[in-house]
């Protein structure tokens, strides 16, 4: 087993498919990159190189450039996808996801319930998520809690290379629209990854530490912020669990609610905007089902209710740090304490 | 290119068909026997069929919101259809799709649309599938002047000419965007050659209530999509003989325009020809109306006898598995 990066992870995994199935195609803006320029073809590999190698061995016909049409190019792959094909559409930004809301989430995601079960549509939309890349306001966002709302899409965000290889054969393997999301600013992240290839079935947690006095829910880069602050909360005695659900749709929540029923304090963190978002979707299912267990308030560590911005300062106080999530930790902890003082 | 009377009657069979659903649909719509509301697609059969007997099962169509002509055309299940209109159990899409969304992919029938302009990149997804598995089918995009504005259908074209796939555009020009002309809405006013500068064949039919016209133009449009694997147009200038919904008074519409509009019959103008040139006898015709009228009487019984969905269907076939 070898050390890979979630960026030669997901290379893995898409290469790994595409010689296993010859159904499945990708497509999007410069996937290979340089089609009809003057210098090479495979230019590019997608903007940040994920792709990189692929139209080489796949070829033209399979590893498909297409111009800047994001709604063309979801509505290509999921009318493939209905009628043959799994193509896996990049779409580079998940804020151009704008662009091309209606083919994502009235078409694609709808065509199973609207045709009463009879559509199968195998596709997957990959596309880079998160600040972190003073890349202002249209090209930093976390946008999965738009997807999450809509029944018929799945939501994958993986937070290391092991996870991302496996997800995203499930995903590719998987007969539902998938939305997939990359961290932009975790693709260097190593982790040992198998070779072959395999398969992490979607809506199971992934619990990277217990503890007994809180549950930290996690998801994407925020898994590593929330590690971050449980090794500090632990060198101060304080022990968390952390779970990375790594779907939000669908959510496992059985492991959420174990937990809090466990440790009787939940802190969501989260690099979306707060309101209607996933950690407020995790503080309600936490509220609604394991409200008994709760012995202080339900703490939720996120950005702010305000657009991504471009000042580096402005920036790394937008996104939620170990800083702000141990606070929240004592913050509920503190509210036990006085609760049984 | 001339059919052959048996190609004659069947042409004239799913126009009649189309006519005569409509018309009932209509009927029901207004007594309150069908939930919600419904496009019509009557005056503009010429069009779909004179498409679509082009078409074989394995090719593809996508469609709108006015698209119960399309899926006639294609040969989806009329019973099947008018259960689904009904909103009842054993519908084509078990009654959670209505009729704004039939499909039936196993007749090559992506879906009716909710949405203008929803439809062209599905179609073209289905002609790279199509170029992609080698399968020889076509795939035509139905849409409507209004839909020749949106954004998708732009790029839609676009992507059809930059991946080189056989999809054929099908403007159903009708006149209309649910109330507003295409004098007004269209800036260029002439849809095909905005259509043509995308880079395909684009042709006009400038009267589409011809249906040997629109049978011609289709030809050739799909000949260029199945031969040279490459996308092609076709404009048809049509008309609805009704409004943009069933309801819908057209106070927009001139007393004028209706009346052309009626004496524009696309199914009196096919039976004209075919009986004038002794190619059908209207004796055959009419027993066709007699079939076709069993037929959506068949349909209507079967389908206020329907069973509603069961409740639990509520939410099954969100996923194919969660």
């Amino acid at each position: 087993m070898a050390k890979k990066s979630i960026r030669a992870a997901v290379n893995d995994a898409l290469k790994l498919e595409m010689r296993r199935d010859p159904t499945v195609i990708l497509i999007g803006e410069d996937v290979a990159g340089g089609a009809g320029g003057s210098g090479v073809q495979d230019a590019w590999g997608g903007v940040l190189g994920v792709t990189k190698g692929l139209y080489k061995e796949f070829g033209p016909g399979r590893v498909i450039d297409t111009p800047i049409t994001e709604s063309a190019i979801i509505g290509v792959a999921a009318g493939a996808a209905v009628s043959g094909l799994r193509p896996v559409a990049e779409l580079m930004f998940v804020d151009f996801m704008g662009v091309c809301f209606d083919q994502i989430f009235n078409q694609a995601a709808k065509f199973r319930y609207m045709f009463g079960g009879k559509a199968r549509t195998p596709m997957v939309i990959r596309s880079m998520m998160g600040a972190g890349f003073r890349a202002a306001a249209q090209h930093s966002q976390s946008l999965h809690a738009l997807f999450t709302h809509i029944p018929g899409l799945k939501v994958v965000m993986p937070s290391n290379a092991y996870d991302a290889k496996g997800l995203l054969i499930q995903a590719i393997r998987d007969d539902d629209p998938v939305i997939f999301l990359e961290h932009k600013a975790i693709y260097d992240l190593e982790d040992e990854v198998p070779d072959e290839a395999y398969t992490i079935p979607f809506g199971e947690a992934n619990i990277l530490r217990e503890g007994d006095d809180v549950t930290i829910v996690a998801i994407s880069r925020m898994v590593h912020v929330a590690m971050d602050a449980a090794k500090r909360l632990a060198a101060a005695g304080i022990q968390a669990t952390v779970i990375d659900p790594r779907t939000t749709s669908p959510l496992d929540e059985d492991s959420i609610l174990e937990s809090v029923e466990e440790t009787g304090h939940l802190v969501v963190v989260d690099e979306a905007n707060p309101r209607c978002s996933f950690a407020t979707d995790v503080a309600a299912l936490v509220a609604d089902r394991a409200f008994g267990a709760l012995k202080g308030p339900i703490k939720l560590v996120t950005a702010p209710h305000s657009p991504v911005p471009f000042a580096p300062n402005l920036e790394d106080a937008y996104i939620p740090n170990a800083a702000k999530v141990e606070a929240a930790v004592r913050a509920t902890l503190a509210a036990r304490e006085l609760a049984t003082a | 290119m001339q059919l052959s009377r048996d190609k004659l009657v069947e042409a004239y069979r799913k126009m009649a068909t189309i006519r005569a659903f409509e018309e009932r649909v209509g009927a029901e719509s207004v007594k309150g026997a069908i939930p919600g509301f419904v496009h019509l697609y009557a005056g503009e059969e010429a069009a779909a069929v004179g498409v679509c007997m082009h078409l074989g099962d394995k090719d593809w169509i996508g469609s709108t919101h006015r698209g119960h002509g399309h899926c006639i055309a294609k040969g989806c299940s009329v019973e099947a259809m008018m259960v689904e209109i009904y909103g009842k159990a054993g519908g084509l899409c078990g009654g959670k799709g209505g009729s704004m969304h039939i499909a039936d992919l196993h007749m090559g029938m992506l879906g009716a649309n909710g949405i203008v302009g929803g439809g062209p990149p599905l179609a073209v997804g289905a002609a790279l599938s199509a170029k992609t598995l080698k399968t020889g089918a076509v795939s035509v995009a139905f849409l409507g002047d209004g839909a020749s504005n949106q954004g998708t259908t732009a790029e839609a074209m676009n992507m059809a000419v930059v991946l080189k796939v056989p999809a054929v555009f099908v403007i159903e020009n009708n006149g209309y965007g649910e109330a507003t002309a295409v004098g007004y809405h269209c800036g260029a006013g002439d849809i095909s050659a905005r259509t043509a500068a995308f880079g395909m064949p684009a042709e006009k039919v400038e009267d589409g209530t011809d249906f040997f016209a629109v049978y011609e133009a289709a030809g050739r449009a799909l000949r260029h999509a199945r031969e040279e694997g490459m996308p092609a147009a076709v404009e048809i200038v049509c008309a609805r003989q009704g409004g943009h919904y069933t309801g819908d008074p057209q106070p927009y519409r001139s007393k004028d325009e209706l009346e052309q509009v009626k004496k524009n019959d696309p199914l009196v103008r096919f039976r004209k020809r075919v009986t004038g040139e002794g190619l059908v006898s209207a004796a055959d015709l009419d027993q066709v109306d007699r079939e076709v009228a069993a037929l959506i009487e068949r349909a209507v019984q079967k389908a206020a006898a329907a069973p509603l969905p069961a409740v639990e269907e509520l939410t099954t076939d969100v996923y194919v598995s969660y």
